[in-house]
């Protein structure tokens, strides 16, 4: 649908401007009186005469015939007694703005009882629409023209052919120029000489669409002549091996979305564990608790403001929550990590039974906006453009924290505790200060991932247990207190998950990458980046 | 007979096994001998209860052993449970033989809907009891002998164990999950009609499966009590205290862990193979991390490297959940949540540790 009333509305700035044009000159004025007889014609037309008389509209030459053959299938064209005229209605109400069909002139507001109504069926609508396609061709609109190309290969109609030459004599966009190169060859391989044949599958070759690849495969199997098939195999041959690399490019743009959703989740642990060196196992239910907020934002806000509310506000809770968990419990717990393991593992549950009777056990469906929703090309690649954005966001977080621990008083601070604590203190760092705003920090992100999750998955209690696995295995896979190996290895091992899932199905896949994990920790127990000097020997 | 010294000195094991002597005489006589309509009569189901108590009680012993003495904080120890408890069930499954509902021989129900014409390889030797109780403690103690060995010798240790532990369990967990794996998938194995020829479901199987749970659990407190009380069990305290220390004066520490870890893991996996016909069903859900950290936290309410306060920890725990579940469902959690933070930041040695305390104050 949405296609269509931008097809529409385009067809309306298409109108507009060549009213302009037509303004600047009335050279055309013997064309408009042709024009007007014809309309009068098709005013008292049956329907099989209106056929015949729509034939010769699209064929004349007048910047009107657009706009009158968008309005004729909607019921828009009208017959004004008071003026003689042909009239274009705007609306449909009682009361409508009508224009001038053939000058495009505005008429002003009329009743729409004093309107004669121009009458269409379905046949002679679908007649109409074809025949605007091949007028799109000569749009001024790349993407109406590429358009019209496309509905042309959908269902080839050999009377368009010559339009389609024509076309390519003028076309100035070379992707559009290629594309009419490929329908006029999808023409040809139906030609009776087989050297056109051969000709038409060569120049077929890479072309991924069904409705060039189909004719393709046909001509591959059956054509009679040898030459033909050979080429025509040929031709798929390339096209086989463009489609193998739009899967693997398909498979690592995946991969990265999968590898950003897991930097997203583990980047808060590697400033909690990594940096220090605090087991939170209630970190999951903190992107929870982010992930809510997104939603009660979506409660009080349109969708399409929420995100960039919510983003701010779940980084503020989540760190909130955090310092209340650090003061409250873990900093009795410094030195002993596997109690401060149970202790927050004890949180998770209390936060995840909190969201359960605040909110419902149910799951909550947070809206996706406009401007993320829908798909966008990049390159040859049709990519949903949530995830794209999540991966922006990702790296943006990333970049974010980075500045945050190395530009900032505060990030140095924690540097330095994160190192040698005692050192730290006797230069007159206040280290509990340090750890409830590093605790913080680290809930924070948490919360800021719990947004970018909430585009992509459910959002109930139980989101943050589905990660909690994971981005504690980023964290150690990647080296503990080092943010870059958390970006390594999120990535790779999103990129590896992806990879393994056509060959071994999603559930093997992650069994897999789990079992390469814990083989990879007894190898490197300190993970891809270990960190070196006095730090590590704790 | 004379009792060891390591037996005679531990005041609490011996209060522990009396209380399981009376039980194990006093709850099949209140169950048997009552009319059901007595005051004091015991239901089977009351029964079967108490003897999953006791299931969870001999696990969360084989947690105090390696948690409690050597340091080592597993958070898969329900992998070495489930995997015991799938091994027993595997029999138990092979025991149903033509009553299940497509009457096939030799397949199990789930493997007929999924039209396998015959059985996995790893599924033959389980229609013999004596074979599927090998297993119940080759499978788990296999598993704890390589990933030990892997990881201790490449001296993983500390909260990395911890999460490569529960990675463990989380990733066994997926496969069991898995229809192509051959345990039941999601519904994993159940329906079970009888054991050793035997109906499960008499009052008199369950009675038999009650008494064997407590003898079971006198059995692994009895051997873990012996263990921590010989030379090894100093060895492991040393461990647990100082591991390079212990290194340094010629120990072989990853060799005393490796074993140890091991056994543990059978005794879990004791406990999971006599947890199953009580319940009636193993699946994957078992080998969820969420049900190894619960069983940690049994360990840490009754007070570690203790034992007793393993068992102790465990029945309290399970009762008040099998209270608070029937009762108050959504306070469940609260309290299981509260129960960790409380204990772990107001009561690092438990009950136990409570009670000396006041014993040394008294």
């Amino acid at each position: 649908m949405v296609s269509r009333t931008s097809f529409r509305a385009g067809l309306a700035g298409f109108a507009l401007l060549l009213l302009t044009l037509f303004a600047a000159s009335s050279v055309r004025a013997a064309d408009d009186d042709a024009l007007r007889t014809l309309l009068t014609q098709l005013r008292e037309a049956d329907f099989t005469e209106k056929e015949a008389l729509i034939e010769t509209l699209v064929g004349m030459d007048h910047p009107r015939i657009a706009a009158i053959l968008g309005a004729l299938p909607e019921s828009r064209l009208y017959y004004q007694e008071e003026g003689d005229r042909m009239v274009i209605a705007q609306s449909d109400d009682t009361e409508i703005a009508i224009e001038d069909a053939i000058t495009g002139q505005p008429l002003g507001q009329v009743v729409k009882r004093d309107l004669d109504r121009i009458r269409v069926n379905n046949r002679l609508r679908s007649l109409i629409e074809d025949r605007l396609a091949s007028l799109g061709l000569s749009s001024a609109d790349p993407g109406k023209r590429r358009a019209a190309v496309d509905a042309f290969l959908r269902n080839p109609k050999p009377e368009s052919v010559a339009r389609l030459k024509a076309r390519l004599e003028v076309e100035p966009d070379k992707k559009i120029q290629e594309l009419l190169a490929a329908a006029l060859a999808l023409v040809d391989l139906a030609s009776p000489e087989a050297t056109v044949r051969a000709g038409a599958a060569k120049a077929l070759g890479g072309w991924t669409q069904a409705e060039i690849r189909g004719p393709l495969l046909r001509v591959a199997a059956e054509d009679s002549d040898v030459t033909v098939r050979e080429a025509a195999k040929t031709a798929l041959a390339k096209t086989e091996f463009r489609l193998q690399m739009l899967g693997w490019a398909e498979t690592l743009f995946f991969g990265l979305s999968l590898g950003s959703v897991l930097i997203l989740a583990a980047i808060g642990l590697a400033v909690t564990f990594g940096v220090m060196g605090v087991i939170n196992m209630a970190h999951g239910e903190l992107m929870m608790l982010g992930a809510y907020t997104t939603w009660l934002t979506q409660q009080y806000l349109p969708v399409n403001w929420s995100l960039p509310v919510a983003v701010p506000l779940a980084f503020l809770a989540t760190a909130l929550v955090g310092i209340a968990i650090e003061r409250g419990i873990i900093r009795f717990l410094y030195g002993r990590p596997l109690e401060t393991l149970l202790a927050t593992f004890g949180i998770s549950l209390i936060l995840q039974q909190a969201v359960r009777s605040i909110f419902s056990p149910l799951n909550r469906s947070v809206a996706t906006p406009d401007w993320m929703s829908g798909t966008i090309l990049l390159g040859p690649l049709e990519v949903t453009l949530n995830r794209l954005v999540i991966i922006g966001f990702c790296i943006a977080v990333f970049a974010l924290l980075w500045l945050a621990l190395q530009r900032t008083r505060l990030g140095l601070e924690v540097r330095a505790v994160a190192q040698n604590r005692a050192m730290a203190r006797a230069m007159g760092v206040r280290s509990a200060r340090v750890d409830a705003l590093t605790f913080g920090l680290g809930s924070g992100i948490a919360g800021v991932a719990g947004v970018a999750l909430s585009q992509l998955t459910n959002v109930g209690p139980n989101l943050g247990q589905n990660y909690i696995v994971d981005s504690f295995m980023v964290v150690v896979f990647g080296g503990v207190g080092n943010l870059w190996g958390t970006l390594v290895a999120g990535l790779s091992l999103g990129v590896a998950n992806k990879v393994l899932e056509p060959w071994s199905g999603a559930v093997l896949a992650k069994i897999l990458v789990l079992v390469f994990l814990i083989l990879f920790i007894q190898k490197r127990p300190r993970g891809l980046f270990p960190q070196r000097g006095r730090a590590a020997e704790v | 007979m004379r009792v060891p010294p390591w037996l005679l000195s531990d005041r609490a094991g011996l209060v522990l096994l009396a209380v399981l002597a009376v039980l194990g005489i006093g709850v099949p006589a209140l169950n048997l001998l009552t009319p059901p309509d007595h005051p004091l009569h015991l239901t089977a189901y009351t029964v079967t209860l108490l003897g999953k108590y006791l299931c969870y009680a001999l696990l969360a012993v084989s947690i105090d052993l390696v948690w409690g003495y050597m340091g080592i904080l597993s958070l898969g120890h329900a992998a070495f449970f489930a995997l015991g408890g799938y091994c027993f069930g595997m029999y138990l499954m092979r025991q149903i033989g033509t009553r299940g509902v497509y009457g096939d021989p030799v397949l199990p129900d789930f493997m007929v809907f999924l039209n396998w014409k015959e059985l996995p390889w790893y599924w033959h030797g389980f229609d013999s009891f004596g074979f599927a109780a090998l297993m119940v403690l080759v499978a788990p103690g296999l598993l704890a002998f390589v990933f030990g060995w892997f990881a201790f010798r490449s001296r993983v240790s500390g909260v990395y164990l911890s999460i490569i532990t529960q990675a463990l369990t989380y990733a066994l967990m997926l496969a069991f999950f898995r229809n192509e794996m051959g345990f039941g998938g999601n519904n994993g194995l159940t329906d079970f009609k009888d054991v050793l020829g035997v109906p499960l479901h008499d009052d008199g199987t369950r009675v038999v499966l009650f008494v064997l749970s407590a003898l079971t659990l006198a059995g692994g407190y009895l051997l873990c009590r012996w263990l921590v009380s010989t030379r090894m069990g100093r060895v492991l305290v040393a461990i647990r205290d100082s591991e390079d220390r212990a290194r340094f004066l010629g120990y072989r520490v990853e060799q005393v862990k490796v074993l140890v870890f091991a056994l543990s893991a059978m005794l879990a996996g004791v406990a999971g193979a006599l947890y199953v016909p009580q319940v009636g069903i193993i699946n994957p859900g078992e080998f969820a991390p969420l049900n190894s950290i619960e069983a940690v936290i049994w360990v840490a309410v009754g007070g570690r490297g203790t034992l007793i306060g393993a068992v102790i920890g465990a029945v309290l725990v399970n009762y008040a959940k099998t209270w608070l579940t029937g009762a108050l469902p959504e306070v469940w959690l609260f309290a299981l949540g509260g129960l960790f933070v409380a204990v772990t930041v107001l009561l690092p040695y438990g009950l136990i540790g409570l009670l000396r305390r006041k014993e040394k104050a008294a």
